[in-house]
């Protein structure tokens, strides 16, 4: 009864006066409760007698942020909430009628904001002021966009539940590194090199675990990934241990120009522009969404030929399959070396960004944030990927800059200590709010007529 | 019976699971261009005696030949490339996958060379699939499923269709319906089929030939017609539970 009453009210009468009558109902409240939290604080002065002090600026700004915050979730946010309700129809089949310009290109939009990312950063804070931007969020984000990617065949198409991915990851490193600094081969020699390596430790693990499914293979591929981190660590002869390998050589825009100051092919002097350290980020910016974006499209048409084809039947009934005639051990296998393959890339791609590679990167958090990636995005949703891996990287990044934090907290609160602790937060709210990832409905790739994607209502928790 | 070598020919075949004997030293036969249904009780060893055809999991003893090649150790995936196609217990369609997908999925040994003019076969068996092209397969009806299942084996061109129970959980009437699509098959198309079925009466009234298994034993084979009037089987498995 009240919640009908609420309703037509809410219907009725205008939504900027109730909102207003709210906020300032809740500015109210939060003055109450935070007059003795934040407006008072009690110190020592010198003479250690106890004093008060008072934040009142502080104060009036939290009343105030609680104050629009109530307005504007009053004004816009119900009533938008209301009309999605109403706009529910009683079977889930997701419309894809409202085809506007910005929707139907949304991918040629977003690669093409990809591509222009740089140049806009350039332009507004100069190219000193763009290292940071471009590295910390341009290429930080799309080193595990890719490597999310690569693990979605294994994981997201295939069905084969990888907790070890980032051995993938160390190997390709390693590979770049060793052979780079040994014997002075060039990036874009060792990166096919990486890959293969990759893709030969991928089907190594592939053989043992052909048999196991779910947990076992979890735990199993776990322990992979350890064994890697612990190879690297105590075969000093080759690895150099815990101290890693230090010199690692820069990548050259193929032997054309390169990106040291002393050579005489660099970059300022070929094309007679003033030497600045931002080239070399900006290039690796360019270079890991070429790579990322060679995964997505490896992926993609992978999905339309026979055996992406069998990874997805593999991963919804493995008897079936073999009843049909395909050989699961050779899809497992080439899901398990794909996926690897893109991880031994990126390997290469980071340690020759890094400059200086040791165990301690590698460790099994970095399989877990990268499955994290995977399973927040939507199993198998490469767009729902690259936004998790948007939301999770960037986001953690993003905390280093909130220094206004400190304001409300005070001067001793450092806000990247609570990173995980935020991300852990936001990984249950995600999966609370939408429990199949961002984008949990699975595009098919055959159809008659259009493409209708199968609503998440209709997956299964944890697949895409 | 008529001296021809069978298609399929399973000799004293014996499988295991772990220590216990689940088939006893099983004889069946089935002949180029027959149906060929095998009945019994829950439990008797007739879902086993499917999959050990196909090789999951392998006979301990005897021997299945098929086409004369001997399949008794091959694995599962070359089975079926000798064009042995199964329509397995519980349907197992690809859940997520549309109709047209898990057609696919069944044409994949020929890299779907003939998927076109197959599937129009598929759909004029089963003019529901065609309605559902696009959907899902886990939101298809529990007949549709089915028909899904029966038609992703025809995909594959098969010389044998196996069945494992069909009619499990299906309304009477599209049951029937599955049982006529697999006579009007084996009419105009010569195909072959072995069917495992609790539904004896239905099964007995469609097949050629029928053979009665119990505790993982062949007791009782004949015309489907002679096990229909047989006193023994009317007792054991029709009276009562006529469909």
């Amino acid at each position: 009864m009240t919640a009908i009453s609420d309703n037509t009210a809410r219907s009725t009468s205008s939504p900027y006066g109730e909102a207003i009558r709210q906020a300032l109902y809740a500015a109210l409240l939060s003055a109450g409760l935070f007059f003795f939290f934040i407006g008072l604080e009690s110190t020592q002065d010198i003479s250690n007698r106890l004093i008060l002090r008072s934040h009142w600026g502080v104060l009036a700004t939290v009343v105030a942020l609680v104050a629009i915050g109530r307005f504007l979730f009053i004004a816009f946010v119900l009533p938008a909430v209301d009309r999605r309700r109403a706009n529910r129809g009683p079977i889930a089949v997701v419309a894809e009628k409202d085809q506007s310009f910005l929707r139907r290109h949304r991918f040629k939009i977003m690669i093409a904001l990809l591509v222009l990312y740089p140049v806009i950063i350039v332009s507004t804070v100069g190219m000193q002021g763009s290292l940071k931007w471009v590295n910390n969020f341009g290429v930080q984000v799309l080193i595990y966009v890719m490597l999310a990617w690569g693990l979605n065949i294994v994981v997201g198409l295939a069905g084969l539940l990888d907790l070890g991915y980032v051995a993938f990851y160390a190997v390709g490193a390693y590979a770049y590194a060793l052979l780079g600094t040994h014997f002075g081969l060039s990036f874009w020699i060792l990166l096919p090199a990486a890959g293969i390596m990759a893709a030969f430790w991928g089907v190594l693990l592939g053989f043992p675990v052909l048999r196991l499914r779910g947990d076992y293979l979890a735990i199993v591929t776990l322990a992979f990934g350890e064994i890697i981190r612990l190879v690297l660590i105590n075969w000093r002869d080759v690895t150099k241990g815990s101290a890693g390998i230090s010199g690692i050589p820069k990548i050259t825009f193929f032997g054309w120009f390169d990106f040291n100051v002393s050579s005489p092919n660099y970059i300022g002097k070929v094309f007679d522009i003033p030497t600045s350290g931002a080239y070399y980020t900006i290039f690796l910016y360019y270079l890991i969404l070429a790579l990322a974006l060679l995964t997505a499209f490896v992926t993609i048409r992978l999905r339309r030929l026979p055996v992406g084809r069998a990874w997805e039947a593999l991963r919804e009934d493995e008897i079936a399959c073999r009843s049909l005639g395909i050989n699961t051990t050779n899809t497992k296998l080439t899901a398990f070396a794909i996926g690897a393959m893109f991880g031994g890339f990126a390997g290469a791609f980071f340690a020759a960004r890094q400059g200086f590679i040791n165990p301690e990167s590698f460790v099994f958090l970095q399989s877990a944030i990268i499955l994290a990636i995977v399973v927040l995005g939507g199993m198998g949703s490469l767009s729902g990927i690259a936004i998790a891996a948007l939301v999770m990287i960037g986001g953690m990044e993003i905390l280093r800059e909130m220094q206004f934090l400190k304001l409300v907290f005070g001067q001793n609160f450092t806000p990247e200590l609570y990173r995980m602790l935020l991300f852990g937060i936001a990984m249950v709210v995600v999966m609370v709010w939408k429990p199949r990832g961002f984008v949990g409905s699975r595009e098919p790739t055959a159809y008659l007529k259009e493409a209708r994607a199968v609503s998440s209502t209709f997956t299964k928790e944890g697949h895409g | 019976m008529t001296g021809q070598t069978p298609l399929l020919a399973v000799e004293k075949v014996e499988t295991f699971y772990g220590n216990i004997r689940a088939l006893n030293g099983v004889d069946v036969s089935v002949n180029q261009g027959e149906i060929v249904a095998l009945i019994g009780a829950n439990g008797a060893g007739k879902s086993t005696l499917m999959m050990t055809i196909c090789g999951a999991p392998h006979a301990r003893a005897g021997r299945i030949t098929f086409d004369g090649t001997d399949i008794t150790a091959m694995p599962t995936h070359e089975i079926a490339r000798l064009r042995i196609a199964q329509s397995p217990e519980g349907r197992r369609i690809f859940p997520r996958m549309s109709v047209r997908e898990n057609l696919q999925m069944g044409a994949s040994l020929d890299n779907m060379q003939y998927f076109d003019q197959d599937v129009e076969k598929v759909f004029a068996l089963f003019p529901r699939l065609k309605e559902r092209i696009d959907q899902r397969g886990g939101t298809l009806s529990g007949g549709e499923q089915q028909m899904l299942s029966i038609g992703r084996a025809l995909m594959a061109r098969p010389k044998l269709l196996l069945l494992d129970e069909p009619s499990l959980g299906l309304a009477p009437l599209i049951v029937k319906q599955i049982f006529d699509a697999i006579r009007e098959l084996n009419r105009t198309e010569g195909l072959t089929v072995f069917l495992v079925e609790q539904n004896a009466f239905g099964a007995l009234k469609l097949a050629h030939r029928g053979y009665v298994m119990v505790n993982g034993a062949v007791t009782m084979s004949g015309s489907g017609r002679d096990l229909l009037a047989n006193p023994e089987v009317r007792a054991a498995y029709l009276e009562g539970g006529r469909h």
